[in-house]
């Protein structure tokens, strides 16, 4: 056996490098391969019918035009689908917490009876192109009876409320409290006690790639084929084996290269996913569907819809007695991720410090809106959202400065494990694995120069006339959940070496970081390993990319894999090499006797010899240089991190310039501190759209009236600025590598961070901002102390 | 319902000549992307605003979602797909001085709005060589990427012009 610490110091050789991405030539010169790029033979085009009103009663489709329409080979509604027609899974269900209400009402594949949210499905057209097929859905004559919408979330429980989903007495999806220690009790001793209403409206996830599916059914062979735009192929295979009644063997997911995913891609099962491969097996020709860009701003998930009445309380110190929460949560129409987004919100609410009381409750509401699943953050914006706010009108009360107030708060590096005694998403107890988050605090204000801004800058500024504030907020992020994924690593007889994992991969770098994990042990570089990821027929066992967790959950297995190939490697070599395996080195595409470097096989000779054409092997030989491995975490592990920002508001225009903007982050070990970056600094402009440019805009009739890019605006080049990272390093005690996520960390404080800069730039006259997303016309109105003058067109249904 | 009727276009695309019968109707993108299946063009809009689908058209960039087929009928069309080692050789896999950079400085993640931006970038670069962060930005802002927060795309269009210059 080799000794133990050698396979570690084999990895970290490669730990913390930056290769170039291997995946990147492909992209860049145009051959990589997207789902709307499958051109199959004989190749059909779908088209969706969908609903003009949020809510009513479905009385008719008449296809016959639609039908008629040249090039049209197919049309159906929902009882064309016969017993294929069924509500979607419950992708999550709730976690086992006492004193729960769960009201599950999943998406349907075509709507039948009712339609709950403008955009849903009603029929499927299918022809010989896309231009035919979106012709023919002109056609289709829809007769709905409008109902009374639920348009806004504080309505969805009124009183005379329109009801969603009529199995149910209320639009209550669920009733949730998750508590520790006595707060009402604990508060009334305390010195400040200061609560607020806080607001945040929806926005899209809005990758640049639409979803899109192409299915084929190769009958002869019973083998259904599907390219699909999801972050999970495995799980979908699963499901589309399932419903199709065919053997998991039988149907092959591809999840090619995506465009973005953030989070809605992973929705399981969307109604094109359900219905493109049963058109295809019906047809027996292939069908695609391709999102365009206003479908997707009414069919594919949104988020970020919560109302949240929170209160703190502090000793005269500072010291966090505890919080009281409230809040209600937008589901949209229906509900198939369960709690995740809420508890996300409850549970991240809590952040980087102790809070002894803790008095959490939230309801989740059908509305008839879009359904609302996870999008990059998924609820956690919304607890740091609320839990700085408060700390910043606390510190105010006490006159105390806003970095001071959370720098007595932090949980201390002596105080992890720390158990918050409340349940996770991920069903484990909310316990943060580790950290140390005054050191990141101090880097943050040393970058941005917080004493001389706030000592000299500043006051300067002022008396210039200008109006510049600072911001620094504080965050974590739970990362890396299991249950678990996989990697298989293989010497090919080239001497390169072939990895396959589970995951789907959306921009992420896998091809390039879960080379690194690889290649270490293998002492090869990340260029000699080729990576396959998203694709069922070449792996078959996993969950897929989400939750910040590829790297951590993933990665972990990728290394294992390869630290267990690395020991045949060896065994194969001691034989070859008549040496023992102690005595061997790997490294330069061969193995060497330790000081003897004449004495080597290269990998590629080695991976023959360990499959032989002919003659006997010894007993328990497996064949090959290959190993799968698995990595399941106990729970996830916590990521951390502080955002500073220096901003000027031009009081007239209210228009922001960030003037400086800095990230201080713990994501444990770093595999490429490169491509790390680049998901901060994506994660920051998603951020930034948050909170000041993007509002999916509802009336009260729910329907949604800024569906382009024209008019919800993402950020553009003129918008982010340039961000100043540092890293710390925590490495995390739950997996061997140490590494936490961080695909998310960087779109989640953000918010939180431009009120606080906001209010400090406006100076003693600021208005208390107390919701997201912000823009220029409502920073406008609260300057001006015009509360109501630019919220958009909401009116309560009479 | 009428048949519609089609037109006989003739373009050049990354040095090739093509003939096509089209329908009036058919967008540039689509007809690129599925008639003469260079994919490399990415639509993300359909609308004129995220910027994926741009290609050149007589040198000029300009957005193939919003132009149809019959309109570049007799023009020099270069799509992503046409940038590596010039159009003369689409074969040869030498990168474009953009692209190395991109490649080079981590300008793209997911690459889906890289094509539009590389097509952006040719001549942007060639009418202002030695461009200042705000001039790039200000190019590249009717590009959308959800990814990169535009950081290190700008680091690559620097590093590029520089290697141009030179």
């Amino acid at each position: 056996m080799s000794r133990p610490s050698e396979p570690a110091e084999r990895a970290s050789s490669l730990l913390g490098a930056a290769p170039r991405r291997n995946e990147d030539e492909r992209l860049l010169t145009g051959t990589a391969l997207f789902v709307d790029d499958v051109h199959l033979d004989g190749m059909l085009h779908a088209a969706f019918v969908r609903s003009d009103h949020a809510h009513g009663r479905l009385r008719g489709v008449d296809l016959s035009a639609a039908r008629a329409h040249p090039g049209v080979v197919a049309a159906w509604v929902a009882e064309d689908l016969g017993d294929y027609w069924a509500p979607g899974p419950l992708l999550v269900p709730p976690p086992p917490i006492e004193r729960l209400t769960f009201r599950s009402a999943t998406q349907v594949p075509l709507a039948r009876d009712k339609v709950r949210h403008v955009g849903e499905a009603i029929a499927l057209i299918v022809a010989r192109s896309r231009y035919e097929a979106e012709d023919a859905v002109a056609l289709v004559e829809v007769d709905i009876e409008p109902l009374p919408p639920v348009a806004r979330t504080e309505d969805s429980l009124a009183e005379g409320a329109g009801r969603i989903h009529e199995q149910f007495d209320s639009n209550l999806a669920a009733h949730v409290v998750q508590s520790k220690g006595d707060y009402e009790r604990a508060a009334s001793g305390a010195t400040v006690r200061v609560g607020r209403r806080f607001r945040i409206d929806r926005g899209a996830s809005a990758p640049i790639e639409n979803r899109g599916i192409v299915a084929s059914w190769d009958e002869r062979a019973g083998e259904l084929t599907v390219w699909d735009t999801t972050q999970a192929p495995i799980p979908i295979r699963n499901g589309l084996a399932d419903m199709l009644g065919l053997p998991e063997t039988h149907v092959r997911v591809i999840a090619p290269f995506i465009g973005g995913g953030f989070g809605p891609k992973i929705m399981m099962f969307y109604p094109e996913e359900v219905l493109l491969p049963w058109a295809a097996v019906r047809l027996g020709r292939p069908v695609k569907w391709i999102e365009d860009r206003q479908e997707s701003f009414f069919a594919t998930t949104q988020e970020r819809e919560q109302i949240h009445d929170a209160e703190i309380a502090v000793d005269a110190d500072g010291r966090i007695i505890g919080v009281s929460d409230s809040f209600l949560c937008d589901s949209g129409a229906y509900n198939p991720y369960g709690l995740t987004v809420p508890i996300n919100s409850q549970c991240t609410l809590l952040g980087q410090y102790r809070v002894p009381n803790y008095e959490s409750e939230f309801r989740l509401v059908y509305t008839n809106k879009p359904i609302v699943t996870p999008v990059r953050g998924a609820g956690r914006q919304h607890g740091v959202f609320v839990m700085e706010r408060l700390l910043d009108l606390a510190a105010a009360e006490l006159g105390i400065d806003p970095t001071e107030i959370r720098r007595r708060n932090f949980l201390t590096p002596d105080e992890f494990p720390h158990d918050h005694e409340i349940l996770y998403q991920d069903f484990a107890p909310l316990v943060y694995d580790s950290g140390d988050y005054e050191p990141a605090l101090d880097r943050a204000l040393e970058m941005i120069d917080y004493e001389a801004f706030r000592a000299t800058e500043q006051p300067a500024l002022r008396a210039a006339g200008r109006q510049v504030g600072i911001g620094v907020v504080c965050y974590v992020e739970g990362t890396g959940i299991g249950p678990y994924e996989g990697a298989r690593v293989s010497v090919r007889s080239d001497g390169r070496v072939s990895l396959v994992t589970g995951v789907g991969t959306q921009g992420q770098g896998h091809f390039t970081s879960f080379a690194q994990l690889a290649a270490g042990p293998l002492g090869l570089d990340a260029a000699d390993v080729d990576v396959v990821t998203g694709d069922t027929a070449k792996f078959s066992w996993g969950t897929g990319t989400f939750a910040s967790r590829g790297a951590v959950v993933a990665g972990n297995a990728c290394h294992a894999a390869a630290i267990a190939v690395r020991e045949k490697v060896l065994a194969v070599a001691s034989d070859a090499l008549e040496a023992a395996p102690d005595d061997l080195e790997v490294g330069g595409g061969a193995v060497h006797v330790r000081g003897v470097p004449e004495r080597r096989i290269t990998l590629a000779e080695l991976a023959v010899r360990a499959n032989p054409l002919r003659g006997a092997v010894k007993p328990g030989t497996e064949p090959g240089l290959e190993a799968t491995a698995y990595f399941g975490p106990e729970r996830g592990c916590t990521a951390s991190g502080v955002h500073a920002m220096i901003v000027e508001v031009d009081p007239e225009t209210a228009m922001l310039e960030i003037l400086r903007y800095v990230v201080v982050h713990d994501c444990g070990t770093i595999i490429n501190p490169t491509i790390v970056n680049g998901q901060i600094h994506g994660g920051v402009a998603h951020g930034i759209g948050n909170a000041f440019f993007e509002q999916l805009v509802f009336d009260e009739g729910a329907q949604l009236l800024n569906a382009s890019f024209m008019d919800y605006l993402l950020p553009t080049a003129t918008d982010v600025p340039f961000i100043e990272t540092a890293h710390l390093c925590t490495p995390s005690p739950l997996n061997p590598l140490g590494i936490k996520g961080v695909g998310e960390a960087g779109a989640i404080p953000v918010a939180a961070l431009f009120a606080q800069a906001i209010e400090d730039a406006l100076g003693e006259q600021a208005p208390e901002v107390l919701e997201m997303p912000l823009s220029p016309d409502r920073l406008f109105a609260l300057i001006r102390g015009n509360d109501a003058a630019t919220r958009p067109a909401r009116r309560t249904v009479p | 319902m009428q048949q519609i009727g089609r037109r006989t276009i003739v373009v050049t695309v990354n040095g090739e000549r093509f003939e096509r019968d089209v329908e009036p109707r058919l967008l540039l993108s689509d007809f690129l992307r599925h008639e003469l299946r260079l994919t490399g063009t990415h639509v993300g809009c359909e609308h004129g605003v995220c910027g994926a689908c741009t290609i050149l058209v007589d040198d000029e960039a300009v957005r193939s979602c919003i132009l149809l087929a019959v309109q570049v009928d007799g023009c020099e069309i270069t799509t992503v797909e046409g940038l590596a080692g010039g159009a003369a050789a689409p074969q040869n896999l030498e990168l474009h001085p953009i692209q190395a950079a991109f490649h080079e400085t981590h300008g793209l993640q997911c690459g889906f709005c890289t094509p539009g931006l590389l097509t952006t970038l040719v001549p942007f670069l060639a009418e202002n060589p030695d461009p200042d962060d705000t001039e790039i930005r200000q190019a590249i802002s009717g590009n959308l990427c959800r990814c990169t927060g535009y950081q290190n795309i700008i680091a690559a269009v620097k590093l590029a012009a520089e290697r141009m210059r030179a």
